[in-house]
């Protein structure tokens, strides 16, 4: 599979960022019926799915070097969106293997990972040919490359990456390179046990939801990785949505109007994955955020009608915590057009092949 | 890296002592394994006559080797099947079936020590420890109690500088515990693995010195919990009943009727097997329902569990 990267759009500044027809197909819109409900919505990661970007275990798209380079700008400006604790070499290690091998073999017009051994001490050569990336090192020795292996891997993948230690029969998220986020900090999360990183989500812990998928995670297999969507919106197409650069984004909500808002506001995605680490027992858990603008996703007739019925029907509760309250009845308005009232069918795919040009 | 069963093929078989047979177990199809973490076990798919045996056992490979897997198996006496198939049937270039490799004893790696405890053939687990210990650096010591003969045995398996000492039933040679407990540093991680005596005898000592549960582990192994008085179970959604020997577990007997029920450990550690109890008075031997699950008399693990009296009915 090739690719045609764009290189120079900005998740910044200018936001020229956008999708081409092929990527809004290939969206992982989130809702499967008309009305939202919290659950543990998880699903075996196979080489399948509704759209193309569930196919492969990372997921590599049109945006990628663009991606790459807004995070390399996130942590210039704040190295602590990448913490690894000392325990965590090993599940560093695990990390580098899976994604090299992962996708060298699903894009090998792009990457390549040469091995002299499996084992560690054996030299490896990794070859990204988007960055232009040519590296030799010794698998298991972080002397040999630029920086630690989580940092020198998850600087060349889309989306965000925790990994959590397992022991204690708990969940600690002990590393992370966290730079496209909603709205949370690794730098207050790490270290954190399961129930207290997920301290702050209204109305899940009621229903038992943590407990039930604590103990599902405990349980995780190798080799049969788990995934599900989650959503928030964000104002711009902005990767950088965290606490310590609110400042920074945080007023946008108050600069949608009736004329922007189908331009400015973006569905905010994350196909979350969850993989048992060979050689660690930890757990990986990458968060790969995709954007869609209203105006992008409203040219799917079956996506823009259900998303206004979504969001007419979200509780209170979540219309807060994801920060929709300012803004949720422009959009509202805006969606209102797109929507005829027809029945919808079940499930998230697009229902067209082809988007009728603009 | 996707997958969950593995075809693998004997590759050699060594008698290492009278009762453990050392297996080298490799890809079928001359590819490359899974890499597995310290503690991991394989569940094997084991053919045998009058059913297929569905044990797992502890990888004595290094952690991450990716050419071949090495398990150790002792000879049960009361064997129910599966040590007695790998001892007499299993030949070289015969193939197996084999899960994924799991863990349900990884090391904890922020221990500032690592203090391991192991009755003879429960040194398997601490095996791939070793292996890892010796390339991080952890500090780290392991006792082994066994027959002073058996002591050569594991020689193959222990790293170089690793830090092991072996005790043995004679005067100055037994494993005083509650001293040994008492000698260690604060932040020590302990784990037992041996018959259940031991285990318990570890466990107990270590509770009566103050230790934290969450810094003391143990891996059960060995089939003995799962026997017991003969009993009868209903599987609802099969509409089959079976009846339980006093030798088997209610999981075998489930299995031996055709009914496939999903399971990891067998000893009642993982919680995989873990089935609704629709009706029926169980008896609770495992690791892994908490006392609220137990009073609620709604689930039971089958691979170890009983009937307390009368029929079970399960939601199966």
């Amino acid at each position: 599979m090739t690719l045609a990267f764009k290189p120079d759009e900005t998740f910044r500044g200018d936001y020229t960022y956008r999708n081409s027809d092929a990527a809004i197909l290939r969206f992982p819109f989130p809702f499967p019926e008309d009305r939202y409900m919290y659950s543990v919505n998880i699903e075996p990661h196979t080489r399948s799915g509704p759209t193309d970007v569930f196919r492969r275990p990372f997921d590599v798209d049109e945006h990628y070097i663009a991606e790459c380079r807004d995070k390399a700008i996130t942590l210039e400006r704040d190295p602590s969106r990448c913490q690894a604790l000392p325990h965590m070499m090993l599940a560093q290690w695990d990390t580098l293997e899976l994604l090299m091998e992962s996708l060298a073999a699903d894009y090998p017009a792009h990457f390549a990972l040469i091995k002299e051994g499996d084992d560690f001490g054996s030299r490896w050569t990794w070859i990204n040919r988007p960055l232009g990336i040519e590296q030799s090192f010794i698998f298991g020795n972080p002397d040999t490359l630029p920086c630690e292996p989580f940092e020198y891997i998850t600087r060349q993948a889309q989306g965000d990456f925790a990994i959590c230690d397992q022991r204690d029969n708990n969940l600690f998220m002990d590393a992370g390179m966290v730079t496209s986020q909603a709205d949370w900090s690794l730098a207050f999360d790490v270290g954190m046990s399961f129930m207290e990183w997920h301290g702050p989500v209204p109305l899940a812990h009621q229903a038992g939801v943590f407990e039930r998928a604590l103990k599902f995670l405990l349980m995780l297999r190798l080799g049969q990785p788990m995934r599900r969507l989650n959503w928030t919106m964000t104002i711009n197409p902005r990767l950088d949505t965290s606490p310590e650069s609110y400042p920074e984004w945080g007023p946008d909500r108050a600069s949608l109007t009736p004329d922007n808002i189908g331009r400015k506001l973006h569905l905010r995605v994350e196909l979350q994955t969850l993989w048992r680490l060979p050689r660690s027992n930890a757990i990986l858990f990458p968060i790969r955020c995709y954007l869609a603008s209203l105006d992008e996703l409203a040219r799917v007739p079956k996506w823009g009608a259900r998303l206004h019925r979504v969001l007419s029907t979200l509780p209170p509760e979540l219309v807060d915590y994801k920060g929709l309250t300012r803004f949720l009845p422009t959009a509202l308005d805006w969606l209102a057009a797109h929507d005829d009232g027809r029945e919808l069918p079940i499930g998230i795919e697009p229902g067209i092949a082809t988007l009728t040009p603009r | 890296m996707i997958g969950d069963t593995l075809l693998l093929r004997v590759d050699a078989a060594t008698a290492i002592a009278p009762t453990l047979r050392h297996l080298r177990l490799v890809a079928a199809d001359g590819g490359k394994l899974p890499p597995a973490s310290a503690g991991a076990h394989v569940q094997l798919s084991l053919k045998a006559a009058a059913r297929t045996h569905r044990n797992a056992y502890s990888l004595v490979s290094r952690p991450g080797a990716r050419d071949a897997y090495e398990i150790i198996v002792r000879r049960v006496e009361a064997s129910r099947g599966g040590s007695a198939f790998i001892h007499e049937q299993l030949a070289v270039g015969d193939t197996v079936e084999a899960a994924w490799p799991g863990n349900l004893f990884p090391p904890v790696r922020t221990a500032r020590h690592q203090l391991m405890v192991a009755g003879g053939i429960g040194i398997t687990p601490f095996l791939s420890y070793l292996a890892e210990f010796g390339l991080s650096g952890a500090s780290h010591a392991l006792h082994v109690c066994c027959r002073p003969d058996e002591r050569e045995v594991f020689a193959p398996w222990l790293p170089e500088g690793a830090n092991v000492d072996f005790h043995w039933d004679a005067d100055g040679h037994r494993l005083d515990i509650p001293a040994l407990l008492a000698a260690q540093q604060a932040g020590t991680h302990l784990y037992v693995c041996g018959p259940a005596a031991m285990n318990d005898a570890v466990i107990a000592a270590a509770r009566d010195a103050g230790w934290p549960d969450s810094h003391v582990h143990c891996e059960h192994f060995g089939t003995a919990l799962s026997g017991g008085e003969a009993f009868r179970a209903f599987l609802a959604r099969s509409g089959i009943e079976v009846s339980v020997g006093e030798d088997e577990s209610l999981l075998e007997a489930i299995e031996r009727a055709g009914v496939a029920a999903p399971c990891l450990c067998r000893g009642g550690a993982c919680g995989v097997c873990a089935t609704p109890l629709l009706e029926g008075d169980a008896e609770h031997r495992d690791h892994f329902l908490s006392p609220t699950e137990r009073e609620s008399g709604r689930l039971i693990m089958p691979c170890v569990s009983r009937a307390r009296s009368g029929r079970l009915v399960l939601d199966l």
